[in-house]
C-alpha cells in the first residue's frame, strides 16, 4: 500500500453550565462560559497549535507530496474567534498553503439528519457559507457528525451534490471487504471512502497503551504493517485531539507524526485527500441500509440515542424546534441550535462499564443523570421564552 | 488464621450500621475459611433500647466462636446516654448495680477485664477490634498476647459529633491509633478524616469499603403502600443526629413540593434533633408534606424502602453509609451527599454536597419529574449493587492481616 489518506476531526461543542431548577425562568444564560474557555485555551496549548505548527512544517518540508484533510465543526470555529484567534490563524495558514482540504458537515455538529432534514441542510449550508468566508474554501466532500452514515445519507449528500462521503469501515457493514477500497453506496452517485479503524486507532486509541503488544509504535513498524496491505488507500480518520490532548506530547505521537512522511515518502507513499481519492474508479457498491457511526465497540447510535433520557430529550428539544423559529428571534434560534450539538446526548450516555471510560472522561458533568437533568432545565426555560415571546405577539396585535 | 475480633452485637439491632459490618465481616470472613472469636458486648434483656432480640448469631455457620459479654455499652454512646441507660436499667434490676459500671469509664474498664479473661483460653493470631469503646480492650489484648493488631474506624469521634468531638473519646481513639499496627477505614473519607484528627499516616491506614447481604428474600418484596396510589415518596433513614443533614432535606423539600405537588416524605428514625427537625418541617409550612414513623424494623424497612421513589442520604459526614447500598438492593435510586462513603464507590447515583439545598432540590425534582430518568437510574443502580458483595471485603481484609502478619514475622 503506497496511500494514505487523513482526515482529522477538529470539534468543540458549547457546554451546558450548571443550570438547574431554580435557574429556569431566572436565567437565560445556558453556557458554560468560563468552562469552554477553559478547555479551548487548554487544547489549543496542548494540541491545536503545536500540532498545527508541525504540519506547517511538514507541508513546507515535502511540499506537494503532504496532504491532509480537516472538517472543522462550526461551534469549534466559534470558540476559535471567541477564545483564541491565534487557532484560527494557524488553521488559515494551512488552508492556503493548498495542501489542506477542508470537509463539510453540520455547522452544529448536530444529528439533525436522523430528526429534521430541513434544519439538516440548513446547518451543512451554514457550515458551507462560513467555510468559504473564512478560509475562502468550497467543500467537495461530506462527512456527517461522528461518521454517522447510511444508505439515506449518502443518497442526501449525493443530492447536494458532493463528489464524496466518509463513513466507518465498520466490520457489520463490510462484511469481510476490505475498507481500503472506493465504493459506491447503493442508489447514489457520490463515492464512498471508508474509515480504516484498525490502523487509526493504532494511533488514535493505542499508541500510549504500555498493555498493547506493538508498543511503542515506531514508524518503521506502522511502515511494515503499510506495505502489507491491498487497497486504494488506507483511511486514517480520527480526532485531531488525538495529537497532545488524548495522546499527550510524552508518549512521542508528535515526534512519530514528524517522522511518518520522512520514512514513508522516500518508499513512494502518497499522502492524499479525500477529494483525490475520490477520483478513483469504484471497486462495487456497498449496500447499508442501516445507520452506523465511529463510536464505541458498537459502531452504532447508542452513544447518543442508546437510553431513553437521551431519547426524550432529543425528542422534546425538535418539538420546541417550531415554536422557536417563529419567534423570528436569531438569539434564541442559535441557542436552540446549539442544544442541537451531538455533545449534549453523548453526556446522558450511561454505558459505563464497556466504553464508559472514554464517555466519563469527556464528561464534564458528575455522571449521565446530571448531564440529562441540566439539559433538560435548559429546555424548560427555552420552552418558556418561547411561550413569553408568542403571548408579546399576539399582545401587539391586540394592541393594534 | 484465626482472628479475635472484638465487635458489636448483630443485627437486626437498627440504631446504626455497626452490627450489621461486624455480621456482614464475620459472615464473609467465615466464606473464606477464616476463623473467627467472636466478643460480643451484648446489652442485657429489659434495657432501654430500641432494638429487637438477637437473630444473627444462630445464622451464621463456619468456625466461629461467639463470647458474650453482657454490657449496658452501645456503639455511638456518649457518656451521658450511658449514665441515662444504667439509671434506668438498674432502677428496675437493682441487683445489677454491681453488675455494670456505674459510669461508662468504669463500664469500658470492665470490658477490658472480660478481654484478660477470653484470651486466657482462646487461640487466636490477630486481633481486630471496631470502634474505640474496644480499642483499649484491643491493645491489652496485644500486650497479653504479643499478636498484632488490626484497629477498624467506621467513624470519627469528629464525625460522629459534626465537628464537636468529646475530648476523653478522641483520646481513647488516638491512642488505639498508635497503638495499632494497621488501621482499617471504611472509606477514603474516613481515612482523610483520621489523618486530619489524629496526624496519622497514610500508610498506616487502608480503605475497605463495605458491601452488602446479596440474598435476603425481603429485596424482591417489590412493596407498594396505598401513598403510592397519588404521592411520590421520597425517604430517609438514619439516626435524626447533626451527622445526618436531614435539616438540609427539609429546606430542599420547601423547593421540591412547588415544582412536584403530589410528593411526600418519608423520614424514619430518631435522634436528639428530632424536635428540632419537626419544628423546621412546622415552620416551613410543610407538616402535611412529612410523615415521621420513628424507627422501623425487619420487614418494614424494606417496605420503607421500596415504597420509596428515592432515598435521600444527606450526612453532614457519613463515613460509609451502608443504608445507601440496602436501598439500591430494595430497588429505589439514591441521593447521596458527597462527603460519604458510599459516594466513593456508588457510580449510579445521584451526588451533591451536603450544603447545597438546592442542588438537592433540583436533582430531586428531576427524578420525580422525568420517568425516563428514573428507570434508568433505579435499573443501573440495582445491577450495580450486586457489586457490592461480602466477601469483597472480607478477602482485603485477609489480605490486610496478612501483610500484618507478615511485617511482624520480618521484626522478628
Amino acid at each position: 500500500m503506497r496511500t494514505l489518506c487523513w482526515y482529522f476531526q477538529v470539534h468543540q461543542p458549547f457546554r451546558l453550565r450548571h443550570y438547574s431548577l431554580f435557574d429556569i425562568g431566572n436565567s437565560q444564560d445556558y453556557f458554560d462560559e468560563h468552562k469552554n474557555r477553559e478547555v479551548m485555551k487548554k487544547v489549543a496549548q496542548k494540541c491545536y497549535l503545536p500540532m498545527n505548527a508541525l504540519l506547517l512544517k511538514l507541508i513546507q518540508r515535502h511540499g506537494d507530496a503532504f496532504n491532509v484533510s480537516f472538517s472543522i465543526s462550526g461551534t469549534a470555529l466559534d470558540q476559535f474567534e471567541q477564545y483564541a484567534p491565534e487557532v484560527l490563524e494557524s488553521f488559515k495558514q494551512l488552508v492556503a498553503t493548498g495542501n489542506v482540504e477542508l470537509l463539510s458537515e453540520t455547522y452544529y455538529h448536530s444529528l439533525s439528519f436522523l430528526y429534521d432534514k430541513k434544519e439538516f441542510d440548513e446547518q451543512v449550508i451554514k457550515h458551507r457559507t462560513r467555510i468559504k468566508e473564512l478560509f475562502d474554501y468550497e467543500p467537495t466532500v461530506f462527512r456527517n457528525t461522528e461518521l454517522i452514515y447510511s444508505n439515506e445519507v449518502a443518497q442526501h449528500a449525493a443530492a447536494m451534490g458532493y463528489k464524496a462521503i466518509l463513513a466507518e469501515g465498520a466490520d457489520h457493514a463490510l462484511n469481510g471487504k476490505s475498507p481500503n477500497y472506493v465504493y459506491t453506496p447503493q442508489g447514489a452517485d457520490i463515492k464512498l471512502l471508508l474509515k480504516n479503524y484498525q490502523f487509526s486507532d493504532d494511533i488514535a486509541f493505542r499508541f500510549s497503551n504500555k498493555g498493547w503488544k506493538e508498543h511503542p509504535l515506531t514508524v518503521e513498524k506502522f511502515a511494515g504493517w503499510l506495505d502489507a496491505v491491498m487497497g486504494d488507500s488506507v483511511n486514517l480518520f480520527m480526532d485531531y485531539e488525538t495529537f497532545g490532548e488524548h495522546q499527550w506530547e510524552d508518549t512521542g505521537i508528535f515526534k512519530f507524526m514528524e517522522a511518518l512522511p520522512s520514512t514513508l515518502l522516500p518508499l513512494g507513499t502518497r499522502f492524499i485527500t479525500p477529494n483525490e481519492l475520490a477520483t478513483t474508479p469504484p471497486r462495487e457498491t456497498l449496500d447499508i441500509p442501516f445507520t452506523m457511526s465511529w463510536a464505541d465497540v458498537e459502531r452504532d447510535l447508542s452513544a447518543w440515542l442508546g437510553n431513553k433520557m437521551q431519547l426524550d430529550a432529543i425528542e422534546r428539544l425538535y418539538a420546541l424546534k417550531a415554536g422557536v423559529f417563529k419567534t423570528g428571534n436569531p438569539a434564541l434560534i442559535e441557542t436552540w441550535r446549539k442544544l442541537t450539538t451531538s455533545d449534549h446526548f453523548y453526556y446522558m450516555c450511561v454505558k459505563w462499564f464497556s466504553d464508559g471510560d472514554v464517555h466519563k472522561y469527556f464528561n464534564p458533568y458528575d455522571s449521565p443523570y446530571d448531564g440529562f437533568i441540566i439539559f433538560m432545565n435548559v429546555l424548560n426555560d427555552l420552552a418558556l421564552r418561547v411561550e413569553n415571546a408568542q403571548e408579546k405577539t399576539w399582545l401587539t396585535i391586540g394592541g393594534d | 488464621m484465626r482472628v479475635l475480633m472484638l465487635g458489636w452485637e448483630f443485627p437486626p439491632y437498627k440504631s446504626g450500621g455497626l452490627g450489621t459490618a461486624c455480621y456482614d465481616l464475620t459472615k464473609g470472613l467465615s466464606n473464606q475459611d477464616v476463623q473467627v472469636t467472636f466478643v460480643m458486648p451484648k446489652t442485657p434483656e429489659g434495657a432501654n433500647a430500641e432494638f429487637v432480640k438477637l437473630v444473627g448469631a444462630n445464622q451464621l455457620t463456619g468456625d466461629i466462636t461467639i463470647n458474650f459479654f453482657s454490657t449496658l455499652l452501645q456503639p455511638y454512646m456518649t457518656p451521658e446516654q450511658y449514665d441515662a441507660e444504667y439509671t434506668y436499667h438498674t432502677s428496675k434490676q437493682p441487683s445489677d448495680k454491681e453488675l455494670y459500671g456505674a459510669n461508662m469509664y468504669a463500664e469500658i474498664e470492665r470490658y477490658k477485664a472480660a478481654i484478660c479473661n477470653i484470651i486466657k483460653t482462646e487461640p487466636f493470631d490477630i486481633i481486630h477490634a471496631h470502634d474505640w469503646m474496644t480499642y483499649e480492650a484491643g491493645v491489652l489484648a496485644k500486650e497479653l498476647s504479643g499478636k498484632p493488631l488490626v484497629i477498624h474506624l467506621h467513624a470519627t469521634e469528629g464525625d460522629r459529633t459534626a465537628g464537636h468531638p468529646n475530648t476523653w473519646i478522641a483520646e481513647k481513639e488516638a491512642y488505639g491509633f498508635t497503638q495499632a499496627d494497621r488501621i482499617i477505614a471504611n472509606s477514603n473519607w474516613t481515612k482523610s478524616n483520621i489523618m486530619k484528627e489524629y496526624s496519622v499516616n497514610a500508610e498506616k491506614i487502608n480503605v475497605v469499603h463495605w458491601g452488602i447481604r446479596q440474598d435476603n428474600p425481603a429485596y424482591r418484596l417489590r412493596f407498594r403502600s396505598a401513598l403510592n396510589k397519588k404521592d411520590k415518596i421520597v425517604l430517609s433513614l438514619g439516626r435524626i443526629t447533626i451527622q445526618k443533614g436531614i435539616d438540609y432535606l427539609v429546606r430542599a423539600a420547601a423547593h421540591v413540593v412547588k415544582h412536584v405537588p403530589n410528593v411526600k416524605f418519608v423520614i424514619v428514625g430518631k435522634g436528639d434533633k428530632l424536635g428540632e427537625i419537626i419544628g423546621l418541617v412546622s415552620d416551613l409550612g410543610l407538616s402535611d408534606k412529612f410523615i415521621f414513623p420513628g424507627w422501623l424494623k425487619g420487614a418494614e424497612v424494606h417496605q420503607a424502602f421500596q415504597m420509596a421513589d428515592v432515598f435521600v442520604m444527606p450526612s453532614v459526614s457519613e463515613p460509609f453509609g451502608l443504608v445507601a447500598l440496602e436501598s439500591l438492593k430494595n430497588n429505589t435510586p439514591i441521593i447521596i451527599s458527597k462527603q460519604s462513603g458510599a459516594s466513593e464507590v456508588v457510580q449510579n447515583a445521584l451526588k451533591v454536597d451536603f450544603w447545597d439545598v438546592h442542588a438537592l432540590a433540583d436533582k430531586l425534582v428531576g427524578v420525580l419529574k422525568y420517568p425516563q430518568l428514573h428507570e434508568i437510574l433505579q435499573k443501573r443502580s440495582y445491577l450495580e449493587a450486586f457489586s457490592f458483595d461480602l466477601d469483597t471485603p472480607a478477602k482485603k481484609c485477609i489480605e490486610i492481616y496478612e501483610s500484618v502478619l507478615a511485617k511482624r514475622e520480618a521484626k522478628l
